[in-house]
């Protein structure tokens, strides 16, 4: 949880007598407690269900689980191709969702478009809602898509719990 | 009386199901701290690779860039010169990009590779906070050194 900005007798000092920023304090309990929402789209959505199953499990990073509202949602995992019929219905889900929140894009086709450039799909996700965190694969392993959630980690980390 | 101690019973052998689990042997794999082996033909992230003397193996053929079905490699050949042999071919690839956030791993690039040039990797940790950042380049696609991506550097192709 270093920043930059920190000199290093500041980090001992912390580490030694358990002080911290209530800055920092925000983002550790933010950062702790992620919770995803409820919304698969494609196959990517399998590997995500994997994700948060027990032989990954996402709740030792403190997803502890998916809520089905999105307004106790911190976290939309985009997770496979988004139609042009589907794009309105994303944008609804993220402005429900109460802030801070955090949008990671699983897989090629929610990133970018993937092997599906043509006309039925939005070409990535980010031409609807900020992305935090893109995560390349199709569909991406498990770990990748653990590994692309502590990215996510680091960052609110990084922006003090800030979006 | 009964009734509490039939509750009591009740509780405790709900209890006895979770000590059960106590001992059973985990099923969650550590996952950052323990990367597990992938299967050995898992197809990862691209290298290019190199001969065992230090020569691309890649001639700037372009058939990788035409098979890709998802169009993430851009490839901007050059010509070798007698003072600039990066090759053993006649071309080089100038430019070599893959778009990460494209490809799809099928390794359809490495069976149309003529040289052998272009291998998938075991590498699948890919995450980005930005597009332009999944857009590998040839100095990022480069094996460090012959033989760094795992293939033998001395194959025929």
């Amino acid at each position: 949880m270093t920043t930059a900005a920190r000199p290093p007798e500041a980090a001992e000092v912390e580490r030694r007598l358990l002080t911290t920023t209530v800055e920092r304090m925000k983002a550790w309990a933010r950062r702790s407690s992620i919770w995803p929402a409820q919304f698969g789209l494609a196959c990517c959505a399998i590997e995500m269900m994997a994700t948060a199953a027990a032989r990954f499990d996402l709740a030792r990073f403190g997803s502890e689980l998916f809520r089905a509202s999105p307004r106790q949602a911190d976290l939309l995992i985009v997770s496979g191709r988004v139609s042009q019929k589907m794009g309105p219905v994303i944008r609804h889900i993220y402005d429900q969702m109460l802030e801070p929140k955090w949008v990671i894009a699983m897989g090629d086709c929610a990133s970018c478009g993937g092997v599906f450039n043509n006309y039925a799909l939005v070409q990535g996700v980010d031409k609807i809602i900020p992305v935090d965190v893109y995560v390349a694969g199709c569909p991406p392993r498990p770990e990748a898509l653990l590994h692309g959630f502590l990215q996510l980690l680091e960052q609110i980390d990084r922006s003090g719990g800030r979006r | 009386m009964a009734a509490v101690f039939r509750q009591t019973v009740a509780m405790l052998r709900g209890l006895l199901i979770t000590g059960r689990y106590l001992f059973r042997r985990r099923v969650t794999a550590p996952y950052p701290d323990v990367k597990p082996p992938v299967a050995a033909r898992f197809k990862g992230r691209h290298w290019l690779t190199l001969y065992a003397d230090g020569l691309e193996r890649c001639v700037g053929c372009e058939l990788c860039v035409i098979v890709c079905p998802s169009q993430a490699i851009y490839v901007k050949a050059a010509e070798n010169t007698p003072e600039r042999q990066v090759s053993k071919g006649e071309r080089h690839a100038e430019e070599f990009q893959i778009n990460m956030l494209r490809c799809i791993f099928c390794g359809f690039c490495e069976e149309a590779c003529p040289t052998g040039a272009i291998v998938l990797g075991h590498d699948y940790e890919l995450a980005g906070y930005t597009r332009a950042s999944m857009i590998y380049t040839k100095g990022m696609l480069t094996e460090p050194y012959p033989g760094a991506s795992g293939r033998d550097p001395g194959r025929e192709v």
